[in-house]
């Protein structure tokens, strides 16, 4: 069957936008590789949810939000299939008659071909890569990576960690490591030390959402209340050790400092997932903001490519509450690229879901202010591709030995040809290609993506065949 | 722009590249205009093989010495370009792909030609004990194996860049004109004068034949290739089959490359291809045969590479008929690295003397030349 909508993401924006679809009877396929809905930020939010769960308390009143929207998507009547890992996307030829989409899926290690009239990609963000000395060894992990073990099962990290970075996300990770019984040795914070005063100008339009800016206040103060070791304006952050993590050095402007450590917890933002969108050519803008690329998207959330929509933090960073509105706009485009919502009522509801989205965004200037990303000098002998082995030393000779083309970079160097395609060192390599050009690094682009979008066994690739014969 | 060139090559792959080179070691001053980079497309898309395994006859002779080239690779660009002589094996996986097999081993001895040798399923298993049992044996050159294309690509730039050919990226030619004995070129912008040019635009060949009113009839290819996660060093030789498509091997890096030339799509603005997941599916099932095990590997990566490919899959090699001043070496779809440095010397040789030793009757553009003029 070919559906009217295929959504690949099961999290705030693509549950949303599954809800508004099936509520106008449009027939509607979830594609999400996770085993239960939610995304990242609602990770196990049906299991931590039930009656009497501890967990769900600690981890916060926003989180306990997704339950609900969870019970909503299960029973909007959407073909739900978790487990389902989308590695291909694909627009028919130009001899069929209707536009149609092709989104490839492997399900418990078979391959099929899913047909839709519009995809909506909902397919979130992951963590901003940040090299630095010693990020490969064992005991350094990301922020995101130790919330994501803490939403499936309640793991808590062995022994004390550090937490480096800057954002909401170390914060809340720290407050709720500490409701937990988790502990902490300190907290190091990156954002340059007048990052406060940079932000005044943002203060009054953030004043809006109020509610938000007092939960961050307020994990701030818990965290000073519970007389946490906390470092400002840290630089030149070094993981040390011989086969694992055993020590941190860092810089603050009274010196250098050194302390033990056996779990370093980084973060330095999110970035938008624009694997999909760059493999399939859609056009891109470079925020400044947030230092990352974004699909260009019309008002209805439609990207340069015909049928193909985007909503959530895959549109740019915004949060959940923001996904959800995000969810809704693409909903009503593609309820009105099939012709089933008049242009008046589209006009309408759109009106409502550009409202919703301009409160949930109302504290977006003032983060991105408070928590730029780093911009410190990567030296030489740091690792920026894991897969391929290759230093910033390495890129830098090779970026600047010809054109500031990332593609000719990545064919000379081989970064970005490993099975991560680039995700961890595609923005490295492209600041230090703008670095060696002196050239500002909205103008250097990114690396053609090849596909496959995720793995795929050779296995698996020929089961496609059997599966269409 | 450096007044005076002799001589301009167009495409910036490894057959402009060496033809630019050699051209250069003769005291020529060569400018060399490449679209993208170098290596953009085809040269860097491919598994990069050495074969003279099952090559057609009429090439043998640039076969077999670019050969003897590619065993002293660093005597030409100062660098081995990672090739090994692995092998190369054919296998026969039925009765009549064996006949085949043989009978060409047959023409070949009869012509004085003794690279190739039948081998049996024993000496098969002991080539490549990865394989499955069950091939009726195989075609067999030990001499040919491959080479590492993008370090191949960086040593070959290297050394043109040594002998001052002038490199000249992101220019893509747009305009040739001819005024008695000049060729005029207009490249990204900028525009170019040299009494000669080589045609070696690849996929581009055919339209840079047109803008200097040469229509040929030279065709696409956009062939496949996948290459998966790294393993230990298992696989010795390159392995294809006769009559299947299949092109098998494992990289220094310990990766594997699967190719074959199944063909993918492309892409409606017609500067670049893109991968058919059905006809590469169902194009695994020889490797599957053969290599069960590769199934549990994970695909990194897959793409389709663009190539120029005449109707009968010989290049185009050889000063055009209707544009004198003008040299063709293009449409390799298929063939590989393995002639790069013999090519390379017949078009330094065209390029310096107007003549070659080798005989080109077979890659003659004329062959492929359309009645219709020039638009």
């Amino acid at each position: 069957m070919i559906f009217d909508t295929a959504i690949i993401g099961a999290g705030p924006a693509g549950m949303q936008a599954a809800c508004d679809l099936r509520a106008r009877e449009l027939s509607v396929i979830v594609l999400d590789e996770q085993p239960a809905p939610g995304g990242q930020i609602w990770r196990g939010v049906e299991r931590n949810c039930q009656p009497g769960s501890e967990l769900a308390q600690r981890l916060g009143a926003e989180y306990r939000q997704g339950a609900g929207v969870a019970r909503s998507f299960r029973a909007c009547g959407a073909d739900y299939r978790p487990l389902s890992r989308v590695w291909q996307i694909e627009e028919t030829g130009p001899d069929a008659t209707e536009q149609c989409w092709q989104v490839f899926v492997i399900r418990e290690g078979q391959a099929e071909v899913v047909e839709a009239r519009r995809v909506l990609l909902a397919i979130g963000a992951q963590e901003r890569p940040v090299p630095f000395p010693g990020w490969t060894h064992p005991g350094v992990m990301t922020v995101g990576a130790a919330q994501i073990m803490l939403k499936s099962g309640g793991l808590l990290p062995e022994g004390p960690v550090w937490i480096c970075g800057a954002g909401p996300l170390p914060l809340l990770y720290a407050h709720q490591l500490r409701k937990l019984g988790g502990q902490i040795a300190g907290f190091l914070d990156t954002a340059p030390r007048d990052t406060v005063r940079r932000g005044l100008p943002h203060l009054s339009g953030a004043l809006r959402d109020w509610k938000s800016l007092a939960k961050g206040l307020a994990w701030q103060a818990g965290l000073r209340a519970a007389g946490l070791r906390r470092e400002t304006g840290v630089r030149q952050l070094r993981a040390e050790g011989k086969d694992r993590l055993e020590r941190i050095r860092w810089e603050t402007p009274e010196g250098e400092k050194t302390a033990p450590a056996g779990v370093l917890l980084i973060h330095e933002g999110l970035v938008p997932s624009v694997h999909p969108t760059l493999s399939l050519q859609c056009e891109h803008t470079w925020s400044d903001a947030q230092q990352s690329l974004r699909p260009v998207l019309d008002a209805w959330g439609e990207t340069t490519r015909r049928g193909l929509f985007v909503a959530g933090d895959a549109a740019g960073i915004d949060g959940a509450r923001a996904a959800l509105a995000k969810g809704t706009l693409a909903a009503v485009g593609i309820a009105r690229s099939l012709d089933v919502l008049s242009e008046a009522k589209a006009k309408q509801a759109r009106a409502a879901g550009d409202r919703a989205l301009s409160k949930a965004r109302a504290t977006r200037p003032l983060l991105d202010t408070l928590y730029p990303a780093p911009e410190g000098k990567i030296s030489d002998d740091v690792i920026v591709c894991r897969c391929e082995e290759l230093t910033a030393g390495q890129i830098r000779a090779a970026a600047g030995r010809g054109s500031a083309d990332p593609n000719r970079v990545k064919s000379e160097t081989r970064a970005g040809m490993g099975p991560c395609q680039g995700r961890q060192c595609g923005y490295t390599v492209a600041r230090l290609i703008a670095e060696a050009h002196d050239m500002p690094r909205a103008e250097v682009g990114f690396h053609n993506i090849r596909p496959p979008l995720k793995p795929v066994s050779v296995g698996e690739l020929a089961s496609l065949g059997k599966a269409k014969a | 722009m450096r007044a005076g060139a002799d001589l301009i090559v167009i495409g910036g792959g490894l057959h402009g590249l060496s033809a630019a080179l050699q051209s250069a070691r003769r005291g020529l001053r060569v400018v060399l205009l490449e679209g993208a980079f170098t290596g953009r497309h085809a040269s860097g898309a491919t598994a990069a093989g050495v074969r003279s395994l099952a090559r057609a006859v009429e090439e043998l002779p640039l076969s077999l010495e670019a050969q003897a080239q590619w065993e002293d690779m660093t005597a030409l660009v100062g660098d081995d370009c990672g090739f090994h002589a692995v092998g190369q094996v054919q296998v026969a996986m039925d009765a009549e792909a064996k006949a085949r097999i043989k009978a060409r081993i047959a023409r070949l001895k009869a012509a004085g030609m003794h690279h190739e040798s039948w081998i049996d399923p024993d000496r098969l298993a002991e080539l490549v004990p990865v394989m499955q049992p069950g091939a009726l044996g195989a075609a067999y050159v030990a001499l040919d194996g491959s080479a590492d294309p993008h370090r191949t690509i960086r040593a070959f730039r290297a050394a043109c860049l040594e002998a001052d050919v002038e490199i000249l990226e992101n220019r893509p030619v747009t305009w040739l004109g001819r005024e008695e004995t000049h060729w005029t070129v207009v490249a990204g912008g900028t525009s170019h004068v040299a009494p000669t040019i080589v045609n070696a635009a690849g996929a581009w060949g055919r339209q840079i034949a047109r803008l200097a009113g040469d229509l040929l009839n030279v065709g696409i290819k956009n062939s496949m290739m996948i290459v998966t996660e790294r393993c230990e060093p298992c696989l010795g030789p390159v392995v294809s089959a006769q009559n299947r498509k299949l092109s098998f091997k494992q990289t220094a890096d310990g990766t594997f490359l699967i190719g074959g030339g199944v063909q993918g799509r492309l892409r409606p603005d017609g500067d670049s291809a893109s991968v058919d997941f059905g006809a590469l599916s169902g194009a695994m099932s020889t490797t599957l045969a053969l290599f069960p095990w590769v199934a549990d590997l994970r695909l990194v990566r897959a793409w389709a590479g663009m190539e120029a490919a005449t109707a009968d899959l010989l290049p185009v090699i050889g000063p055009s008929a209707r544009a004198p001043g003008l040299i063709h070496a293009f449409g390799f779809s298929g063939h590989g690295f393995q002639l790069v440095p013999s090519v390379g010397r017949v078009i330094a040789d065209l390029a310096e003397t107007g003549r070659t030793r080798t005989d080109l009757s077979a890659f003659d553009p004329g062959r492929l030349a359309t009645n219709r003029k020039a638009a």
